[in-house]
């Protein structure tokens, strides 16, 4: 499940200078793109950060209420902003069309976030404030997040709660029959809001059932088992480009289908199945937002990736997904693995205490086990690739370490750890068969998150006027590291209370001039949809398209997950460029283009991942510092934390689609902050 | 481990289906069940066999994707999902029959996979709260009981996979339904449509061609997030009070 647990020890600063980099040394992917012009208007009004938001709203131009039913939105994706925008834009008497790909839109994969939502309430009376939220996210983001957007999402992190408790939605309670709040990790401040270990599905089934009661009083129509395979651009009689509908596959019947809108909305979630093992559900992809990045949409930061430490290691080749387990687990496990390499497939409890490293308390004797998301995972894959894992071989490695609670049984008695972890106990059993009351839990890194996304401005509009992203779709929040019970906050805060005030500002210039699927756009977009299917399921090559994936999966795991280099990239970038030619030429779909089939919907996401990973490759190159989850090998202190290079690399990097087979285009958004100041972390 | 697998085929909606044997070797117990069915598929695609068609999403237990009678019984022989299932709740050599969901208010698509769209429509009838975006007040301003809490927050745990109807005889939905109506009904919040909305719900269950409940229980014991039988009581208690309301 998805963690909310926060990156532990985020107060700890250092005041040092920004390091300064040698100007020669940050071109290592200047032959794989083209400079572009700097995106320079967010459309963030100026003045106080405070007042921002505000100022955004009363300038936002207002639509008549019996003007919004002749204005259509499609929205794409059920997940918490896809679900929250659709039923609020509903409720605001828009003509509303949501589509998702599962059979329902109350499986969207917010509904795997375990832990919580945060919210400046202050209920604590702990010295939180919004103010401080900000301050905590744009840290906890490494400074490569936009502090305008940060600050509104700090703001109606409030107004979330209220909303959600007025749905019904069962947040836990204190015996007074008053909201419980929980502090997750190093914040200080109680400030997380939660229904046990099942925050997002709660939140989740609370935004789908607005989104129901909109379906029944008319405003939103909702296509379930129907996937977005195209966005369509088109100019209008005055030549003014505008997103104005999807294409879309009706995944039982198999028809393509042009649905035509006034604006179109892409709330479709993450892309961390690129690496084919992640905690992401099976079906999370990239194809709506690398379709509207194909059309002109500029991709941004794309490989800000959030590694997860605590995950249930993979247990043969088999696997098909990874499981979080709550890195609250840490608070109270050690983590080790045998000093010496033949120990490695004993039976943990056999190793005598001297005959294990517990790496992190030896190399971070201040935090121990404490550590960071990013040092904690990247010290274990150390572990591994020294040959010291354990649990059981894949691929000739062991990659697992143990989390043991032995010393917390003994200290706090069974009882005690159970009632603390027994429901994350009783998963990792369910899933590995061996009991961790007895024999040392195994875990590995796993990708869970990734905060780039679409490019929008202040609006959350793309570079593609009219046409909108949010939740993880869109890259603005999180800068380069998402703080835990942050996802589940942006997700609602985009839908419910930041999307219908800007889209509201676009549609007043609407209904917009019609356009019938006559129109040269249209034909083009459902042609290339058309082309795209047949030719997958012509070329009757050899492999199959889950074979595609996996080892595209491995090339990302391997390259550009928790360590890059300059080498290792460019190596990737061959590699996927090799493997993308040859799935065009060698990859096995059976079945017919006209009924439900698995393979053919599977091919068209492999194919799409096939670019973005190149894609991700290349920001991961251009960008030589190492900041969040992004670890540059080449940028790191003596002491081999991150070391992040403002003076080079303070900026949002934007990619534009070059054109098949061309390089992209790099667009530099320059980061600015007036209302914090930029600090390099230590942990030591 | 070598397993003999028996499973529903069925190209379309339209057709009839058949139960087609399959052989399969080098199952690991480590597997889950959905990954054993991977393993299958990518043998079929490799003999130039259409692959079987199932649902599945988040493979955690969460999402309510998945479904698949596995000999006879709704998620199998384990109380959880079907994709949290694993090959060590089987013996070398079984045969294991699968199944999709058996209701006539869940009609097959393809192979394994179910139409469920019933349960969003019972969903449109009442299951929410009519609070537009902006309208609540300061959540404080709600107090609710720690106990009616706990309550509503342990049979809003149900994640709508359907599973209560697949076992039940009557082919009911009246766990999923009452499940709903207690989640809503303890709040404070669920007061003011508590009457319409059982009445409203019940309405289109039935009209969706879901059958009556008897007591049987088939649904509770099947029900991977142990949803209890009483919110089936509550459900038919909040019923009779709104009829006697004049609904």
């Amino acid at each position: 499940m998805t963690d909310s647990h926060s990156e532990f020890s985020s107060d700890v600063d250092s005041h040092a200078d920004a390091p300064t980099i040698d100007p020669d040394l940050i071109d290592d992917a200047v032959d794989y793109f083209i400079p572009g012009e700097p995106l320079v208007d967010t459309k963030a009004p100026s003045g106080p950060i405070a007042d921002r938001w505000s100022t955004r709203k009363f300038e936002a131009k207002l639509v008549n209420p019996a003007n919004r039913r002749k204005l259509s939105i499609i929205i794409v994706g059920t997940g918490l902003a896809g679900a929250s925008a659709a039923a609020t834009l509903g409720e605001a008497g828009y003509n509303v069309k949501s589509f998702c790909y599962q059979d329902s839109p109350r499986r969207a994969h917010s509904i795997a976030a375990q832990g919580g939502i945060n919210a400046a309430k202050n209920y604590k009376e702990d010295g939180d404030s919004v103010h401080r939220l900000f301050y905590d996210t744009v840290k906890g983001g490494d400074y490569r997040s936009r502090e305008s957007n940060v600050y509104r999402l700090a703001e109606v992190s409030t107004n979330i709660i209220d909303q959600c408790v007025a749905q019904g939605v069962p947040f836990a309670r204190e015996y007074g029959g008053l909201l419980d709040n929980r502090s997750f990790g190093g914040v200080q401040v109680s400030r997380t809001f939660y229904a046990r270990g099942q925050t997002g599905q709660q939140l989740l089934i609370g935004a789908y059932q607005a989104l129901e009661r909109q379906v029944a009083a008319g405003t939103v129509t909702t296509y379930a088992r129907h996937e977005m395979l195209e966005v369509i651009v088109a100019d209008d009689s005055s030549g003014q480009r505008r997103a104005r509908g999807i294409i879309a596959r009706d995944m039982v019947t198999g028809e393509v289908q042009t649905h035509l809108a006034d604006v179109v909305v892409l709330a479709s979630g993450g892309y961390g199945n690129v690496f084919y093992l992640s905690t992401n559900a099976m079906g999370c992809n990239v194809t709506a937002a690398w379709r509207a990045h194909r059309k002109g949409a500029y991709m941004a930061n794309p490989c800000y990736t959030q590694i997860h430490p605590t995950c249930i290691p993979v247990s043969g080749s088999h696997q098909s997904k990874l499981t979080l387990m709550s890195e609250s687990l840490r608070n109270d496990g050690r983590i080790w693995v045998p000093k010496r390499k033949e120990d490695c497939a004993k039976d943990p409890r056999e190793i005598p205490e001297e005959d294990r490293d517990y790496y992190l308390e030896r190399i971070y004797p201040s935090f121990g086990n404490l550590v960071p998301r990013d040092i904690a995972s990247r010290a274990a894959k150390y572990q591994c690739d020294d040959g010291r894992g354990v649990g059981p071989e894949v691929d000739g490695v062991r990659r697992g370490v143990y989390l043991d609670f032995a010393d917390a049984i003994a200290r706090l008695g069974r009882d005690a750890v159970e009632a603390k972890y027994g429901n994350l106990f009783d998963m990792y059993a369910r899933i590995t068969g061996e009991d961790p009351y007895e024999v040392p839990m195994r875990i590995y890194p796993a990708v869970h998150y990734v905060m780039g996304g679409l490019w929008v401005d202040y609006d959350l509009q793309s570079t593609i006027p009219g046409l909108f992203v949010t939740g993880e779709a869109n890259f603005s929040d999180h800068g380069a590291n998402r703080l835990g019970a942050s996802a589940l906050m942006q997700g609602l805060a985009d839908g419910y209370f930041v999307l219908p005030h800007t889209i509201r500002d676009y549609l007043a210039d609407g209904p917009f001039e019609k356009i019938d699927e006559s129109h040269p756009a249209v034909v083009e977009a459902r042609t290339s949809v058309e082309e795209r299917i047949n030719h997958f399921l012509t070329v009757n090559g050899t492999r199959s398209v889950d074979s595609y994936h996996r080892e595209l999966g491995n090339i990302m795991w391997e390259y550009c997950g928790m360590e890059r280099t300059e080498d290792g990239l460019k190596k990737a970038i061959d590699l996927i460029r090799t493997l993308k030619d040859d799935f065009y030429r060698n990859v096995k779909v059976l079945g017919t283009a006209d009924s439900l089939n698995q393979s053919l919907e599977k091919a068209g996401r492999v194919a799409d991942f096939l670019e973005l990973g190149e894609l991700m490759c290349i920001d991961a190159l251009n960008r030589r510092e190492s900041c969040g989850g992004h670890f540059r090998a080449e940028s790191q202190t003596e002491d081999g934390e991150a070391l992040r290079h403002d003076d080079a690399f303070a900026y949002v990097a934007a990619w534009e689609w070059g054109g098949e087979g061309e390089k992209p285009i790099l667009h530099k958004e320059d980061l600015v902050y007036t209302a914090i100041e930029m600090k390099q972390r230590s942990y030591k | 481990m070598k397993l003999t697998l028996k499973i529903w085929r069925q190209p379309n909606a339209a057709s009839t289906g058949a139960m087609h044997t399959y052989e399969l070797d080098g199952v690991s117990p480590d597997m889950s069940f959905l990954e054993m069915l991977d393993v299958l598929n990518e043998d079929l695609n490799a003999k130039g066999e259409e692959p079987i068609a199932f649902d599945s999403d988040c493979r955690e237990g969460i999402c309510g994707m998945c479904g698949l009678m596995i000999n006879g019984q709704a998620h199998g022989p384990e109380v959880t999902t079907t994709c949290q299932l694993h090959m060590r709740s089987f013996e070398d050599g079984d045969e294991i029959v699968i199944e999709p969901w058996r209701a006539d208010a869940f009609p097959v698509l393809k192979d394994l996979c179910v139409d469920r769209g019933a349960f969003d429509r019972i969903i449109q009838q009442g299951g929410y709260i009519s609070v537009n975006t902006g309208s609540a007040p300061e959540a404080h301003s709600i107090q609710v009981p720690k106990d009616a809490a706990d309550r509503a927050f342990d049979v809003a745990t149900c994640i709508g996979c359907g599973a209560c109807v697949a076992a039940c005889p009557n082919g009911s939905a009246s766990l999923f339904m009452g499940a709903k109506i207690t989640h809503l009904g303890e709040l404070p919040q669920g007061q003011a449509e508590r009457d319409s909305r059982v009445v409203n719900m019940v309405g289109q269950h039935d009209h969706e061609g879901f059958g009556g409940c008897t007591n049987i229980g088939e649904c509770t014991a099947a029900c991977p997030k142990e949803i209890p039988l009483d919110v089936i009581s509550q459900l038919n208690r909040d019923l009779r009070t709104a009829l006697r309301h004049g609904h």
